[in-house]
């Protein structure tokens, strides 16, 4: 674990930099392109660059919160959602950290959960509405142990600061190809000499726009895919139940509705992909942010000793809640 | 000379060393510390909680006084017991644990009483509480883990030695707590 946590740490100092430097050669290619000649080329370096370390300080600090609000997420107290807020303090507790989470709602029906923040005294857990009314109680304890081990791993930070960082670099790529495509390039100024270093400029700007969100997103989807089967183990480690984890991700895998409020820069923070690609449903590409739920589950599965039959819900309880039902009425 | 400042490139070495066994050691005894205090904070909410769901329900649960006198007692066994060493009181607890079991087990058996939303976010909360109790014994005995291994283990157990570092107790579940209780309804 604290091995994990160090690995983190140095993966989001890591990402900081090479955002900042791939951003600042963006912005070189851009500006060699655009105003042409190497004193354009280090100008708009000179700008990406500042920008970028700007950002990813606010992506560092308030990352958190801009995750939460394009989510559409809205906090509660334990006044509002007293389960919830409980089975995150229970939680807190089994994991020993020092203070409890912020906990958020989203109100939409798909089922799916998150965690950001950027250290365990910085850190949020946002759940939908749907998950709370499909869930019962240790399935919900189960999902909120997944997130409660991204919070203690720190993997909140670093997937928080990918979330911001790729968004960003693909808003700007973006924005480049865009505005190449619309002409833009062809008001460049600078005489005819320059026109054959400028259309290789040009080639390498956009060469460059394209292979930049690539490279940030295939960084994304490697990382947290060890991150999901990890944070899965954990949470077993937290709740000592692997088959609420994966009952509640049975539950989750047999929705098909999307989440409207993610997107791809958000995507990995997920329990599950709320973007549920009906292309791909079962196909284990490059681009996965998530392990085969599937997968998980039978991992889950082989750790309780139980097999499939078991995933139906309220079978296997093993807690307190709830009390035990009603012995079939046979009196000999 | 040259001899010296090896010498003493050496002492230093050692001193960071040892002083970071030692602060590592006190750390760890004080994690074992903490999470014991927070075990207590989650049964005193439990002790808190009890006479308000008593109230709750015993309007309701004409035939059932036995039960509520039960949980009664065994509240105030149990916060007796606190007094009397740490076996005693995780009998005690047990004793408690059980009542509530079968409390709630006689409200599954009250229409009223299920809809009840008050009893209802009562249920909730003691729930709560019992899990948050188990999960706060088990990070006890996580803590008590990694502290005593660090006190057997080399090198630390070299300092442990030297500054009357014991290891610790773990908590351990009473017979009943390891086996799901049958509850009669009739």
């Amino acid at each position: 674990m604290y091995e994990q946590i160090r690995r983190n740490r140095r993966a989001s100092w890591l990402l900081m930099g090479f955002v900042v430097a791939l951003l600042a050669a963006l912005g070189y290619a851009i500006g060699a392109a655009v105003v042409g000649g190497t004193s354009g080329g280090l100008g708009l370096l000179g700008v990406f660059g500042l920008a970028a370390i700007a950002w990813s300080l606010l992506g560092y600090y308030s990352g958190d919160k801009m995750v939460l609000a394009v989510s559409g997420a809205h906090q509660v107290t334990h006044e509002d959602e007293p389960q919830l807020f409980n089975v995150v303090e229970e939680m807190t507790i089994a994991a020993g950290l020092p203070n409890v989470p912020a906990v958020f709602v989203i109100e939409e029906e798909a089922p799916n959960a998150f965690a950001t923040g950027r250290d365990p005294q910085h850190s949020s857990i946002a759940v939908t509405r749907g998950m709370m009314q499909m869930l019962d109680r240790e399935e919900l304890q189960g999902v909120i142990a997944h997130e409660m081990s991204h919070i203690r791993n720190y993997d909140i930070r670093f997937a928080t600061l990918v979330g911001i960082l790729v968004g960003m670099i693909a808003l700007v790529a973006d924005f480049f190809l865009r505005w190449s495509f619309w002409g833009g390039a062809g008001r460049r100024r600078g005489g005819d000499s320059n026109d054959q270093a400028g259309a290789v400029l040009m080639v390498v700007a956009i060469v460059l726009a394209i292979i930049a969100p690539l490279a940030a997103y295939s960084v994304q989807f490697a990382i947290s895919r060890r991150r999901e089967y990890l944070a899965d183990a954990s949470a077993v480690e937290l709740t000592r139940n692997p088959l609420g984890l994966a009952r509640a991700l049975n539950d989750i895998a047999a929705d098909p509705r999307p989440l409207r409020h993610a997107n791809r820069a958000t995507a990995h923070l997920f329990i599950e992909n709320p973007l549920k690609n009906k292309k791909t449903k079962e196909a284990t590409g490059v681009f996965d942010t998530h392990p085969p739920i599937r997968k998980r589950i039978a991992i889950l599965l082989e750790m309780a000793h139980a097999g499939p039959e078991d995933l139906s819900s309220g079978r296997g309880a093993t807690a307190l809640p709830p009390p035990p039902a009603a012995p079939p009425a046979s009196p000999a | 000379m040259i001899a010296v400042i090896i010498i003493i490139v050496i002492l230093v070495v050692l001193g960071i060393i040892f002083a970071g066994l030692y602060n590592s050691l006190v750390g760890r005894r004080n994690q074992v510390d903490n999470s014991w205090s927070q075990i207590d904070v989650q049964l005193k909410r439990r002790y808190d909680l009890i006479p308000n769901l008593v109230e709750a329900v015993k309007d309701y649960m004409s035939y059932e006084q036995e039960t509520l006198t039960n949980v009664t007692a065994a509240r105030a066994a149990a916060m007796n017991a606190g007094s009397q060493g740490p076996q005693a009181q995780a009998q005690a607890e047990n004793m408690l644990t059980e009542s509530l079991k079968s409390l709630f087990a006689v409200v599954e058996a009250y229409p009223d009483l299920k809809a009840n939303q008050n009893v209802l976010s009562l249920q909730e909360e003691l729930t709560a509480t019992e899990n948050k109790i188990s999960f706060a014994r088990q990070f006890y005995n996580d803590s008590v883990l990694t502290y005593n291994n660090k006190i057997q283990m080399f090198p630390s157990n070299v300092i442990a030695g030297m500054f009357n570092f014991t290891t610790r107790q773990f908590f351990e579940a009473p017979e009943g707590d390891r086996e799901v209780p049958k509850v009669d309804l009739r």
